[in-house]
């Protein structure tokens, strides 16, 4: 072996830095594309789901002094009246009805305590509320008196929470007894659901997905590619559509049910749409394609003497399929079950449509409270936990089945 | 070879047709009988349909018509997994996900052997293959000369009554397949299984096998042992496929028992023997191998005689190859050893070549014979 002098490795490692760098120069507008399109989202999505600053911005100077507060008994009347004053001044402002929304998240019941409170407390002139404010409070309602009306108060100002991952978990921070599950079970139930929903979509697919695979892969190829357009088709058709097709075809007096009717085989309609077959049946059909795709293009490239060899030696067309064929066909099967899994654990629009309230899924929970609801720190917090799941299922597939073996073509 | 009783031939193809298309015949009326122990090998250009009749004699491909016997038994409408016909195929086939212990295995526990008789099998032919510290590992772990040896191993374990190769050592270099080629003979002389060997390799074919076919254009334009097939080829297809041949073109003058005689294009008059030729001023090509032609001086009044314009020449070593060339412009080739019998040529000069008559064919008239 002959050894580089130092000019010679100098010269060779800035040749190879300089290459590296503009193979780099070629991904920059990418990795920027990413950056503002995935990671900066995701980021602020978790960033949202554990900062919470409005109730902090709405009544600063109370959140200050209630910081001093020992926690028993009702704050000291100063405090209250730097309380009533700042009421005073969101009511002028009309924003008294946000801190009233925010505190009933906290504790329920707060909402209409609180707004009128401010209705009362906004009538009052810069005198009378220096004067008689604090009683004028005390008044309005009497859960201003109690020592838990002022403790929920703090903790919805609290600036950093993990209150949302407690609400999507349906846990609650008790004053007393610390976490505790909440008495209606809504989110765990929800990710139950949706789980299960996946999996049966996943599992149709599969179903309906393999036989087809394996009939095209062993079609000549240019027939198998005029049938692989087919599969592809629904592709080039709007989501949107195929979904409101389902609708048709599904609801009271839809296609099938006019047509089961018609032919006497059933008297009443079945109630098909909104409800999670609905679902699962649309969804099936829309994800169908992300099965057959890597199992067909796995199943092409496996050289049909594999089989014949299997054939030669003995076994019977079954066996040899179950043991031979379909352990080649794993790595396809595999990359087609995460695909369709992970796209219908977050599918949005399609049980949005045809769900109903049976055939909800969590992202439908996730778009609620972005939209309607208003609180999209839930939002957040519901779906960093759908993050999570999805990471730890792929954590346990890779650990059980090994991702190094999925294989899209 | 013939162990049978009676002198019916172990394995029969009769009037074997095949089309994929139903418009051209890729095998038109193949007939071949294979004796029990035989080695044969199907020799012929790519796409000449050798693979077809491996895949119709393993049960792949549906016989359109004529028939298959083995042992005297009909087995077209057998199932393929019945047939107990072992395959080597041409890119192994091995089980990626089986190790090469489970691969060998399989065929005998598709056969409900117990354990301690599959490992003990198995152990025997890894043994034989001499891959014994390989049982565990999986094919593509092994090289492809090892590789090939499991798959003709696994081909063998069942005790098939016939194994098939297709073009089994067309994936290696050429030192391999010369070890591989000694190493399936080996076996074959061990165990005296039935061979039914494909390949476009024509060393390959004539160090082999006991008898070869040589495939073209669906048919079988000879059968018959390697010496056979070189020294009296059938036609001239047969004649240029194996080997080197120079070839001579005139008319049939005169037809004796099992020669004739021709006259060449350029006048000359020569015999030959007869082989698919003959009729009186037909057409033919006199082929001859390079190395049958000599300079004259060693012959003596015996032979044939041609004259010819020396071209050029190539050192090769243990031979020496001359280009000639007729006065009507045949090349011919001479294969002259390296020893001292070469006369000084110079590019022009005009020498006679000679051979013997019984080293010359008579073939069909047509340059490239197209047998439709
Ligand atoms: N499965 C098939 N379908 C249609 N045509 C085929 C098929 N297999 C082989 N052929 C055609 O049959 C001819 C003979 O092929 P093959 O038997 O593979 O020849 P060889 O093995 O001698 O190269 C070729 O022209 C090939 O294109
Ligand atoms: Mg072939």
């Amino acid at each position: 072996m002959t050894i580089l002098t130092r000019a010679e490795a100098g010269q060779a490692s800035v040749s190879r830095r300089k290459k590296r760098l503009l193979a780099f120069a070629f991904v920059v507008p990418l990795l920027l594309f990413l950056l503002l399109s995935f990671v900066a989202p995701i980021a602020s999505m978790l960033w949202r789901s554990v900062y919470h600053p409005t109730v902090a911005e709405l009544i600063p100077i109370t959140l200050e002094r209630l910081g001093q507060w020992d926690g028993t008994g009702t704050p000291e009347p100063a405090t209250l009246a730097v309380f009533v004053e700042e009421l005073h001044g969101l009511a002028k402002e009309r924003r008294s009805g946000k801190l009233a929304e925010e505190l009933n998240r906290t504790q329920a019941g707060m909402s209409s305590m609180v707004k009128s409170t401010a209705r009362r407390v906004g009538r009052l002139s810069p005198e009378e509320l220096q004067q008689q404010g604090v009683q004028t409070l005390l008044d309005a309602h009497r859960n201003w008196s109690r020592t838990e009306t002022w403790l929920a108060v703090q903790r919805a100002g609290q600036v950093y929470t993990y209150n949302y991952y407690l609400t999507a978990l349906d846990l609650e921070l008790h004053p007393e007894h610390g976490i505790q599950a909440r008495d209606t079970e809504i989110y765990r139930q929800l990710y139950a659901k949706t789980l299960k929903m996946a999996l049966a979509i996943t599992a149709l697919c599969a179903l309906l997905g393999y036989p087809l695979a394996y009939y095209l892969a062993s079609l000549p190829s240019n027939r198998a590619n005029l049938l692989l357009v087919l599969v592809l088709l629904p592709f080039w058709t709007s989501l949107l559509v195929r979904t409101t097709a389902w609708i048709a075809l599904l609801q009271t007096n839809g296609v099938i049910n006019s047509f089961l009717q018609g032919i006497g085989l059933i008297a009443a309609p079945f109630e098909m749409l909104y409800t999670s077959f609905a679902t699962v049946l649309a969804m099936t059909h829309i994800l169908l394609p992300f099965m057959i795709l890597p199992l067909y293009s796995v199943m092409r490239g496996i050289d049909p003497s594999y089989l014949r060899a299997a054939l030669s030696l003995g076994a019977r067309p079954l066996p040899a399929f179950a043991r031979i064929y379909f352990p080649m066909t794993l790595p396809g099967l595999s990359a087609g079950a995460l695909l369709v899994f992970i796209i219908s654990v977050g599918y949005y629009i399609t049980p949005a449509l045809v769900g109903g309230t049976d055939g909800q899924m969590i992202s439908n929970i996730i778009a609620f409270h972005m939209q309607s609801s208003n609180n999209w720190e839930l939002a957040a917090a519901l779906g960093s936990l759908l993050l999570a799941l999805i990471l730890l299922l792929y954590w346990v597939y890779d650990r059980f089945v090994g991702a190094g073996s999925i294989k899209l073509g | 070879m013939d162990d049978q009783a009676g002198d019916r031939p172990f394995l029969q193809f009769r009037n074997v047709k095949k089309t994929y298309d139903h418009k051209t015949l890729v095998v038109k009326d193949f007939n071949l009988d294979v004796a029990k122990g035989e080695f044969i090998t199907l020799l012929g250009p790519s796409g000449s349909g050798k693979t077809t009749c491996l895949m119709m004699l393993a049960g792949f491909e549906d016989v359109t018509s004529g028939e298959i016997l083995i042992d005297g038994r009909q087995v077209t409408s057998i199932a393929p997994y019945r047939r107990n016909i072992g395959m080597v195929f041409q890119q192994y086939a091995l089980f990626p996900h089986m190790t090469i212990r489970e691969n060998l295995g399989y065929p005998l526990k598709i056969r409900k052997q117990s354990r301690e008789q599959i490992d003990q099998q198995v152990e025997q032919y890894l043994a034989l293959i001499e891959l014994q510290h390989f049982g565990g590992r999986y094919p593509a772990q092994l090289s492809g000369g090892q590789r090939q040896r499991v798959a003709l191993a696994r081909a063998l374990i069942f005790n098939p009554d016939i194994v098939l190769m297709d073009e089994p050592l067309g994936a290696l270099d050429k030192k391999l397949r010369e070890q591989m080629q000694f190493e399936i003979k080996r076996l074959h002389d061990q165990l005296g299984f039935t061979v039914i060997y494909v390949t476009h390799d024509q060393t390959e074919a004539l160090t082999m096998s006991d008898r070869i076919a040589v495939f073209d254009q669906g048919v079988v334009q000879q059968c018959a042992p390697p010496h056979v097939l070189y020294e009296r080829p059938a036609n001239l297809f047969v004649a240029d496929f194996i080997g080197e041949s120079n070839k001579l073109r005139g008319a049939i003058e005169a037809v004796e028992a099992d020669s004739v005689r021709v006259r060449l294009e350029d006048g000359g008059l020569v015999s030959a023997l007869k082989a698919n030729c003959c009729d009186l001023g037909q057409p033919t090509t006199v082929s001859i191998r390079p190395e049958k032609l000599t300079f004259t001086e060693r012959l003596g009044d015996a032979g044939n005689r041609v004259r010819a314009r020396f071209v050029t020449s190539h050192y090769v070593g243990e031979y020496i190859r001359y280009h000639f060339e007729t006065a009507n412009g045949s090349e011919l080739v001479v294969k002259n050893m390296n020893d001292s019998s070469a006369p000084p040529l110079a590019p022009g000069d005009e020498i006679a070549l000679a051979w013997l008559p019984q080293d010359s064919q008579a073939l069909d008239g047509q340059e490239a014979p197209k047998p439709v």
